[in-house]
């Protein structure tokens, strides 16, 4: 998902430190139990903090890294109506990112600190927008795949034991699924349309397909940190059940657009009432986390670019903003914003 | 006014012929320029700025919809709001120049969209009082949404420029760079005229120095200096633009162009 690096990289979470008695250690698993809402100012684990504030940031990267390939059609969209529906769409990534950097930023992390840890490549984002958009029908497979798979996970989420994260989802599940519907709308379009946007829409499929089952991260046996999340209630359904229910939703949708599932043993299962796919390629997952994926270059300096041709801006906006201070009559003695 | 329609137009071809140059002008300043703004979006200096210019992008498009669809009805050959848009070459677009001037840096983004929305603040406000009411319930819409626009590059543009030397330096670069095409922004062609005589549009000598009075002030707070001259008149307007604007319609034309007469 957009936190699948969670669940591959990293340590285990270190048991209570020092200083964190068994006591509140047992509180605070007593309210996660009892479905209380874990506040900012609450103790908690220094472990499940920082759980959060690496899950928390990796999703607010994801949506941010994510704005690149969907941007890229913002100036080639072919009708003002898809124009308009598409800037509006990128922008409210840009929007979730926002929330979410504020959400973490409640656990004691600047949005410098977590921009910091994007460009230098600490932090992770998810690997699907690490894939190229070659076509229009890109953006209608992102909406109905990405977004379709993003939606699976984060409802979830939406219950989170940790009060801003949960709180920030339900918002963004709201404009998610709108999302989802735009881009099916978009797929549903090319499908009823000329043999050549359905061939567009077929070839979007077979290489968003795969990337967007991977998003689930690493099946449940090589998954990490998955029973832990669950305790504390930070997750909810492991990886290959949020898959399943992806792919069980997913292939009735494509039979719909007359389109083809590129994955030849994908069937029915009457037993299970479960739609089963082939084997997963774990090695491109792996690889495209690790940065070699297709794109994984281009959307890192895209970012990079993009925050050193800004930086004379922002560095105009704080100057601006303490002579701004200094002039004002009531400044005389009083603090001063920061410069940098 | 409310009452009237846009009758004044319909019986006299070359008034009607005018009457959709008029709108066509408007629309494609406001397309061309939420083209250009499209360009930033994921690229921006902070995370705020790029949903500020997504945002004024998304209401240039949606201005450039309602007068593009207008316009087609006007001119009454059957051209929606994506045919204007999407099947038209160089000649054919009516934008002011600036509008379709390269991004360049932040600043230069800023200088442009300044210029622009206080232009634009002028012409909204004067049509309120059209005799078209359709054009008149347009330019309400629009007028909210620039003044909101005007409020951040007037904004940026004194961040800019008292911000730090090198901010200032940019941006007053920007500024000398961009201000020769402001001759055109008031220069009165017969379109104009016609419309002006009509009660459909403000006559643009008697807003300029209202622009110029905003620019003034808004320049005198951001400590930059107002460029002397404005030598060469562009005519965008009429058609004649610089070299950019055929790439950006070669850019935002190539999935019309590629896949002539099917449905997206």
């Amino acid at each position: 998902m957009y936190t699948q690096a969670l669940d591959t990289h990293g340590k285990e979470p270190a048991p209570a430190v020092s200083g964190e008695s068994a006591a509140q250690a047992q509180r605070f698993q007593a309210r996660v139990d009892a479905e209380d809402k874990i506040e900012p100012k609450d103790w908690m684990p220094d472990a499940y903090r920082h759980t959060l504030i690496r899950q928390i940031s990796q999703h607010a990267h994801s949506e941010i890294v994510g704005m690149l390939p969907e941007g890229n059609w913002i100036t080639r969209a072919p009708s003002l109506k898809r124009k308009a529906v598409l800037i509006a769409k990128v922008q409210d990534e840009g929007g979730h990112g926002m929330y979410l950097y504020s959400a973490a930023e409640t656990l004691g992390i600047s949005r410098a600190q977590m921009f910091e840890q994007l460009l230098s490549g600490t932090a992770k984002y998810s690997s699907i927008f690490n894939y190229p958009t070659l076509t229009w029908a890109d953006v209608g497979a992102i909406g109905w795949l990405v977004d379709g798979a993003a939606i699976m996970n984060q409802i979830p989420i939406c219950r989170c034991s940790y009060g801003p994260y949960a709180r920030a989802m339900v918002r963004i599940c709201k404009e998610e699924s709108f999302h989802q519907r735009q881009g099916f709308e978009i797929m549903l379009t090319l499908a009823q349309g000329s043999g050549a946007q359905r061939a567009m829409a077929q070839d979007a499929l077979n290489r968003w397909w795969w990337p967007s089952i991977m998003m689930f991260g690493p099946s449940d046996a090589d998954s990490r940190h998955t029973a832990q999340s669950m305790r504390w209630k930070i997750k909810r359904f492991s990886n290959d059940e949020l898959r399943q229910k992806f792919i069980d939703i997913t292939v009735p949708q494509a039979q719909f657009l007359g389109l083809s599932i590129p994955d030849r043993e994908l069937r029915f299962d009457p037993g299970t009432q479960h739609y089963l796919i082939g084997p997963i390629d774990w090695n491109e997952f792996h690889a495209v986390l690790k940065g070699n994926g297709p794109c994984n270059r281009e959307r890192l300096e895209a970012r990079r670019t993009a925050d050193e041709a800004g930086r004379w801006v922002r560095e105009a906006a704080a100057a601006h903003a303490v002579k701004q201070h200094r002039r004002t009559p009531q400044a005389a003695g009083g603090m001063e914003p920061e410069a940098s | 006014m409310s009452a009237r329609s846009r009758t004044p137009s319909e019986r006299d071809p070359a008034q009607q012929a005018a009457h959709f140059r008029y709108v066509l002008r408007l629309a494609d300043t406001s397309l061309v320029l939420g083209q250009r703004l499209g360009e930033w979006v994921g690229h921006a200096p902070a995370l705020e700025e790029d949903l500020g210019l997504a945002n004024f992008a998304l209401d240039l498009i949606g201005q450039a919809r309602l007068l593009l669809t207008y316009a087609g009805e006007l001119e009454g050959r059957g051209r929606d709001e994506d045919a204007l848009a999407f099947l038209r070459d160089a000649p054919d677009f009516a934008n002011l120049t600036l509008a379709e001037q390269p991004n360049g840096d932040f600043g230069h983004t800023i200088v442009r969209q300044w210029l622009i929305d206080a232009w634009q603040l002028e012409i909204y406000a004067g049509l309120l009082r059209s005799a078209d009411s359709r054009l008149g319930a347009i330019a309400a819409k629009a007028l909210k949404e620039t003044r909101y626009h005007h409020r951040f590059s007037s904004g940026w543009l004194i961040r800019l420029g008292d911000g730090t030397a090198e901010s200032h330096e940019r941006v007053q670069a920007g500024l000398d760079s961009l201000w020769r095409f402001t001759a055109e922004l008031f220069a009165a062609d017969e379109v104009d005229e016609r419309m002006q005589a009509a009660g459909i549009a403000p006559a643009l000598m008697e807003l300029a120095p209202r622009w110029s009075a905003r620019i003034d002030e808004d320049l005198q707070a951001a400590t930059l200096q107002r460029p002397p001259g404005q030598p060469y008149p562009w005519h965008g307007r009429r058609g004649v633009h610089t070299e950019h604007l055929g790439h950006m319609l070669a850019e935002m034309q190539h999935l019309q162009r590629t896949y002539p007469g099917v449905r997206w």
